[in-house]
């Protein structure tokens, strides 16, 4: 009843991480996922690739309300082992599609364990096409343009209340078709006029 | 097999490449910030790389090109140990060319040649606290990160000046990451500390006695603490290299004889390497070409 995992495990995960990893470190540029695998349950592909990476029986997840379901619950107890919680402040990851829940209900971290924060990981339509925003901070030499679509009117202003707790806050991953970008919590994001 | 059947593609299981991974994800979206980490057993030991060997075995690929350097040479114990052991538990192709790899691994140096973007550098760190021979508590080193109470190292930096006339720190100088955090560049000369200021290139640091993985993203202002009337300075050589001839570039004392004799040659063996081949020649490579 299980679809795969990824085809590859080992070298899937690591090629999916890296992708991640430059994906935060170059925040706003884009970057392709492990090859596509079946999804886990209900979930988008592009969602259970980075599960796969980096969640396990260490990491509590959360889930956006629309992506819960018993198949979901049973293939991520097979394929991650990730503890679901609902409580949004406990978890380490959060795996959303659709609405974007207000990003301070989530594990902002302790000013001594910043690290301890939430990271987002969001299914949009797509990562381009949209409204522009303008990126600058570390990992970006002056600034850079994103258009992602599907983020709610007010996420400039949440993630700027979100910037101004560094170093608290949460990180956000943006993936769809294949691809991740990041966002990292020290990237100051700006709407283009 | 290719020798690899033994273990796990580069030596950790998957569960601590996840939990490493997920360390490193979190280094790099706070800079400067040491991200505790459950650090293993490695098969050498503690101080011979251990924190670098495990961030390097959690990011590596098949694609990768490895680069191993202990103060900026390739040919050293360390450095070809730790390239062996790679080549070996995940058949990735090794290099000694800065230009040709994309991780390198490095114990306290910072290659001359630039970094480029899509490079990491991954540095062994022995102690990454940089306010630890100040608090040798953990507890008031986490409190002062979190208030940005860095007082305690302007003071050990001024009486450096009290008693030297300068500030005689000369490696692992500390510097500020992005304004915020105060971090330790590991145990590098100061000479490199300018190279991590906006490099291209991603900068890992893992401390594995210590449990300890923090980050530089690229494009991170990077800046070495110092006074207005006290201004940070590298350190400069009188002459250049002895076999190359570089200048600007950091040299190691090598003792030729016991009455005295001596050379200064360029610490970065791969860049003097290629200076040679591009036919530079210092003093005493010129005598070595005559004889």
């Amino acid at each position: 009843m299980f679809n795969a995992g990824f085809a590859d495990p080992v070298h899937d995960a690591q090629q999916a991480f890296r992708a991640i990893l430059d994906a935060l470190a170059r925040p706003g540029t884009t970057h392709a996922l492990a090859s596509a695998q079946e999804k886990i349950g209900t979930i988008s592909a592009d969602l259970s690739s980075v599960m796969l990476t980096v969640t396990d029986h260490d990491t509590p997840i959360w889930l956006s309300p629309n992506l819960l379901n018993d198949i979901t619950r049973q293939a991520i107890g097979f394929h991650a082992g990730a503890p679901i919680t609902s409580d949004p402040a406990q978890a380490m990851f959060a795996f959303i599609e659709g609405a974007l829940p207000s990003l301070d209900q989530f594990n902002l971290g302790t000013q001594d364990y910043p690290d301890r924060s939430t990271t987002l990981v969001v299914a949009l339509p797509a990562l381009e096409g949209g409204s522009e925003l303008i990126l600058r901070g570390p990992g970006i030499e002056d600034h850079w343009h994103i258009s992602p679509q599907g983020l709610p009117d007010d996420f400039v202003t949440q993630w700027s209340a979100n910037r101004d707790l560094f170093p608290r806050g949460v990180d956000m991953l943006l993936v769809s078709g294949g691809k991740v970008m990041g966002l990292p919590r020290t990237v100051r994001i700006g709407e283009a006029h | 097999m290719n020798g690899v059947a033994s273990y796990n593609f580069a030596y950790l299981d998957e569960q601590t490449k996840r939990m490493i991974r997920r360390a490193i994800l979190k280094a790099v979206a706070i800079p400067g910030y040491q991200v505790p980490f459950s650090s293993r057993e490695m098969p050498m030991p503690y101080g011979w790389g251990t924190g670098g060997v495990q961030v390097t075995a959690s990011i590596i690929g098949q694609n990768d090109v490895l680069k191993v350097i202990d103060q900026g040479a390739d040919d050293t114990t360390n450095a070809v140990s730790i390239r062996a052991f790679f080549a070996k538990v995940a058949n990735v192709a090794t290099t000694t060319h800065t230009a040709d790899a994309t991780i390198i691994q490095t114990r306290h140096r910072i290659p001359e040649r630039k970094l480029e973007a899509g490079q990491i550098l991954v540095y062994q760190v022995p102690i990454p606290e940089p306010l630890r021979f100040l608090e040798p508590r953990e507890t008031e080193t986490r409190k002062m990160h979190a208030l940005e109470e860095y007082g305690l190292m302007h003071v050990k930096l001024y009486e450096d000046i009290a008693r030297h006339g300068r500030i005689a720190t000369t490696y692992a100088y500390p510097v500020k990451v992005e304004g915020r955090y105060v971090m330790d560049p590991s145990p590098t000369p100061k000479f490199d500390n300018p190279k991590m200021h906006r490099s291209q290139a991603l900068q890992l640091f893992g401390a594995g006695r210590e449990h300890r993985i923090y980050a530089v993203p690229p494009f991170t202002d990077v800046v070495s603490l110092d006074f207005e009337d006290h201004p940070f300075e590298i350190q400069h050589f009188e002459a250049p290299c002895a076999l190359c001839g570089a200048e600007g570039v950091y040299l190691d004392e090598v003792i030729l004889d016991d009455r005295g004799g001596h050379m200064f040659v360029c610490s970065d063996t791969d860049h003097c390497e290629e200076r040679r081949q591009a036919g530079h020649v210092g003093d005493q490579g010129m005598r070595e070409a005559a004889e």
